[in-house]
């Protein structure tokens, strides 16, 4: 337990170096945050004040939480093991007496964790600041929520590190990256909540992780969906977490028999 | 008198660096050239040496216009490299040995083709020159080979023609012989010497390697820390520095230490004086005159001989200077 | 030899090095069909996103989703122009840490026309086809008479919508020169600025209507010219007929950013890499 700590703290400290990355990624978020938000509200102006259940406020919480979050839970794609194995690297981490997955899981969670500071506050802030936004007055939420937004950065890692592993078969996963990210970044519902998607789209979505990773832990942290329904919904993360880590599972199993039987 | 190809004049070149000293940060200048000036005539072959970070790589880049002075005057080919890059480009060729100019992932010939349409050469005249460099540079069967998958020694031939496909009247070769075998430097330097030969085309060579300056250089100009240590002929830089080249010897029987060889010195014996090294002075013996002196008292198995360094020589110098 | 374009004339060698890049890219067969279809599931979703809106609300912005085609179409097209011409300036990074920035500056051409000529991204094409075919659908199902007029609008808007985003680009290429990682910075501007221009510009809080209508004027890539061709009054601040003085806002564009290059380049020679 304590190595997964320590790694937790490897990956959280990295981060701290990329401080100007930080703060243009910060810069992105706002600036897609302001379009958002203006687009989200005109719609609502033109739905008559009220869509989906969403209102002004409620809908600005949304846009500004999803940009926030963006930058701990990593809807791109790439991961660091995608590299390693590409070269072959990845056959002397096999030697380490360490889970492979959990290993990158726990720097990944430190990165994410870090990325609260620069990126995941200051954009709740600002939007906050420019277009108003409206948040729980009660704790449960925030608790929930938390708790919600660790799942939902734990089953992102677990579905890239997943596309990742298919680099065992794969001579580029370039391509299998880019189909997922599109895919992820719609259906996680960061252009559109979840919710205002026609019907079958939303039956669609609801059948990938994908809204479990960003749509999900902002309903409940921003008071959206609350009580049981909340918890439901983390109920149904945490099934997604079960899945997307056993895929993985799996598939680094495969690959590292592949690795051992074919010499890479 | 004509114009000199290179005109160097009190050239100077600093970096700011910032150094975390024990007192705090802070930063202070460092001059990678300082105030050098030399003039490089049409036709001549210089070498350029100096120990690593001693202000060869830029110098050039200061003559190609790659990098402004801090201070001083540079003309090349009679133009201000800075106002007139461009015109430059045509009347120069330059081979950085690390870094590539060619497109890394298209055949050979294809790099050819467009430099060729870079440098608006008439048609006729490309293919004429594109086949005389391919032929002397033996490099028929590489042609169609994606530049990447080139060996070192291909690809650096490959570079030099492509910086001789304009017919440049000043060739600057940024360390060209690093990292190949002895027989590929051996071929580069005899087709450099043939070249000049043919057309006139000035030389300047930066190096590592006293090889290339003892086969294709008539001048050579030391550097070190920035500053122009020695502007001269090869021989009277040997006679400079006293240099010793060392002679070692590998004997047929073990034998007595070597050490009453006139113009000698004997520095070492291994293996019971099996092997023995003999250092001499370059400018007063010649390594068959040792050889013979060695042969004289013992019988010689095998032989071979080492070059001063460029570290050692440079060194040699600047304690000279003092 | 290779079939060499007669030697002469001032755009040979630019010609030269992108026949050989169409010809390269040509070569990388199944790396490339995956980049086109990921190329074209990045244009649809972009689609999409407008689409799922729409299944919400009749009217955004002033515009119905007929308008709001031809605004998505012209947007994305002038974008993915500009991007498939010059969208490979964002590798200026690479070559300036790997030292190979220098090659260029050996060769008797202008740096930026180098760099701008040395590649051409194929991929793009998929975006393009969406963008067109967006176009031309919301252009057919809008009720409009295509006079002169209409279509003198609609080459400006094409023509230096590319304009604009492409100088942009060479904006955030010059700004590479002083940034170490500073490609995501100037991505605001470039990608925001493109998120911008296919959204009606009447949704925008006063702040922002100045930001993408004036100073990175990407109003003008469809916005305005949209409005204009559907003979729709503009908000305030921004008249349809503006969409007429759309090369001006390219030209400002362009200004801008060969000043930037200018500092930038110099930063680059004096501050020796």
């Amino acid at each position: 337990m304590g190595t997964y700590l320590k790694l937790f703290r490897a990956g959280f400290s990295r981060q701290a170096n990329y401080r100007l990355a930080m703060v243009a990624g910060l810069a992105t978020n706002v600036v897609f945050g302001f379009i958002r938000a203006a687009i989200l509200f005109a719609a609502l102006d033109s739905a008559g004040g009220s869509l989906g259940g969403y209102t002004k406020g409620s809908i600005s919480a949304y846009v500004w939480l999803s940009q926030g979050l963006l930058g701990a839970i990593d809807l791109s794609g790439r991961a660091e093991i995608g590299e390693r194995i590409r070269t072959g690297d990845v056959a002397i981490d096999f030697t380490r007496p360490v889970d492979l997955q959990t290993w990158h899981l726990s720097e990944d969670m430190g990165r994410a964790a870090y990325t609260f500071i620069p990126r995941g506050l200051p954009s709740v802030l600002i939007g906050a600041l420019t277009f108003g936004l409206s948040m729980p007055t009660t704790v449960l939420p925030y608790v929930l929520g938390f708790i919600s937004i660790a799942i939902g950065i734990a089953i992102a890692f677990y579905c890239r590190f997943a596309v990742n592993a298919l680099g065992f078969w794969l001579l580029d996963t370039r391509g299998a990256r880019t189909v997922y990210m599109v895919t992820s970044t719609f259906l996680a519902g960061l252009y559109v909540p979840v919710s205002l998607f026609p019907g079958w789209l939303q039956t669609v979505a609801l059948a990938t992780p994908f809204p479990s990773m960003l749509q999900v832990p902002i309903n409940v942290i921003s008071g959206k969906d609350t009580g049981t329904d909340a918890l439901l919904l983390v109920l149904m993360q945490l099934c997604w977490l079960a899945v997307t880590c056993a895929a993985g599972q799996l598939l680094t199993r495969a690959g590292r028999h592949k690795l051992v039987v074919q010499g890479g | 008198m004509s114009t000199p190809i290179v005109q160097v004049d009190r050239l100077t070149r600093t970096f700011r660096v910032r150094r975390k000293a024990a007192a705090g940060t802070g930063s202070r200048d460092l001059a990678a050239v300082d105030q050098m000036s030399f003039r490089i005539d049409a036709g001549e072959s210089v070498g350029y040496i100096g120990a690593n970070g001693a202000g060869k790589s830029t110098t050039i880049k200061m003559l190609c216009g790659i990098l402004v002075p801090t201070s001083g005057t540079v003309r090349t080919c009679g133009l201000d490299p800075m106002r007139g890059r461009r015109e430059l480009a045509r009347h120069i060729g330059v081979v950085f040995g690390q870094r590539t100019q060619l497109w890394w992932d298209l055949p050979l010939r294809e790099s050819f083709a467009i430099l060729a349409a870079i440098h608006r050469l008439p048609a006729a005249q490309a293919e004429r020159r594109t086949t005389e460099l391919v032929d002397q540079l033996e490099m028929g069967p590489t042609l169609d080979t994606p530049v990447r998958q080139l060996s070192l020694g291909q690809r650096m031939r490959a570079e030099i023609a492509a910086a001789l496909l304009h017919s440049p009247q000043l060739l600057i070769l940024d360390e060209p012989t690093i990292g190949l075998d002895v027989v590929s430097k051996a071929r580069l330097r005899e087709f450099l010497i043939a070249e000049r030969a043919e057309r006139g085309t000035t030389l300047l060579l930066t190096t590592h390697d006293m090889g290339d300056v003892e086969r294709l250089c008539d001048r050579i100009l030391v550097v070190d820390h920035g500053r122009l240590a020695y502007d001269g002929t090869l021989p009277g830089l040997a006679a400079t520095v006293g240099a010793q080249r060392v002679l070692v010897v590998d004997l047929i029987r073990p034998t007595r230490d070597l050490v009453d060889i006139p113009g000698t010195r004997h520095l070492a014996s291994e293996a019971d004086g099996l092997r023995q090294r003999i250092a001499f002075d370059a400018a007063a013996s010649t390594a068959a005159q040792v050889l013979a002196s060695v042969a004289e008292r013992a019988e010689i198995h095998d032989l071979s001989i080492e070059e001063p360094d460029i570290e050692d020589v440079v060194r040699r110098i600047y304690l000279s200077m003092q | 030899m290779s079939g060499l374009p007669l030697a002469g004339g001032r755009v040979s060698p630019y010609r030269a090095v992108l026949a050989s890049r169409v010809r390269a890219q040509r070569s990388y067969r199944t790396g490339f069909a995956l980049d086109l279809f990921g190329s074209l599931l990045i244009g649809v979703t972009e689609f999409a996103e407008v689409w799922v809106i729409f299944h919400n609300v009749e009217v955004l912005g002033g515009l119905d989703f007929h308008a709001i085609l031809v605004l998505f179409g012209l947007s994305n097209l002038a974008f993915s122009l500009a991007d498939l011409l010059v969208g490979h300036l964002d590798t200026l990074p690479t070559y300036v840490r790997a030292g190979t920035l220098d090659a260029f500056y050996l060769r008797p051409q202008p740096l930026l026309a180098q760099l701008v000529t040395s590649e051409v991204d194929l991929r793009r094409i998929s975006r393009i086809g969406v963008a067109g075919t967006a176009l031309v659908s919301g252009l057919v199902l809008e009720d409009v008479s295509y006079g002169p007029r209409e279509l003198t609008l609609l080459a400006i808007a094409i023509v230096f919508g590319t304009a604009i985003f492409a100088g942009l680009f060479v904006c955030a290429a010059s700004l590479q020169f002083f940034l170490i990682n500073g490609s995501e910075l100037t991505n605001s501007f470039t990608y925001g600025g493109s998120y911008a221009a296919q959204q009606p510009t009447a949704i925008f809080p006063r702040p922002l209507k100045l930001l993408f209508g004036y100073l990175i004027p990407v109003a003008f890539t469809a916005y305005l010219p949209t409005l204009a061709l559907l003979g729709l009054p503009g908000p305030a601040g921004l008249p349809a007929w503006l969409a007429w003085l759309t090369p001006v806002a390219a030209g400002w564009v362009w200004l801008v950013g060969m000043l930037l290059w200018r500092w930038g380049t110099r930063h680059y020679q004096v501050g020796g890499g």
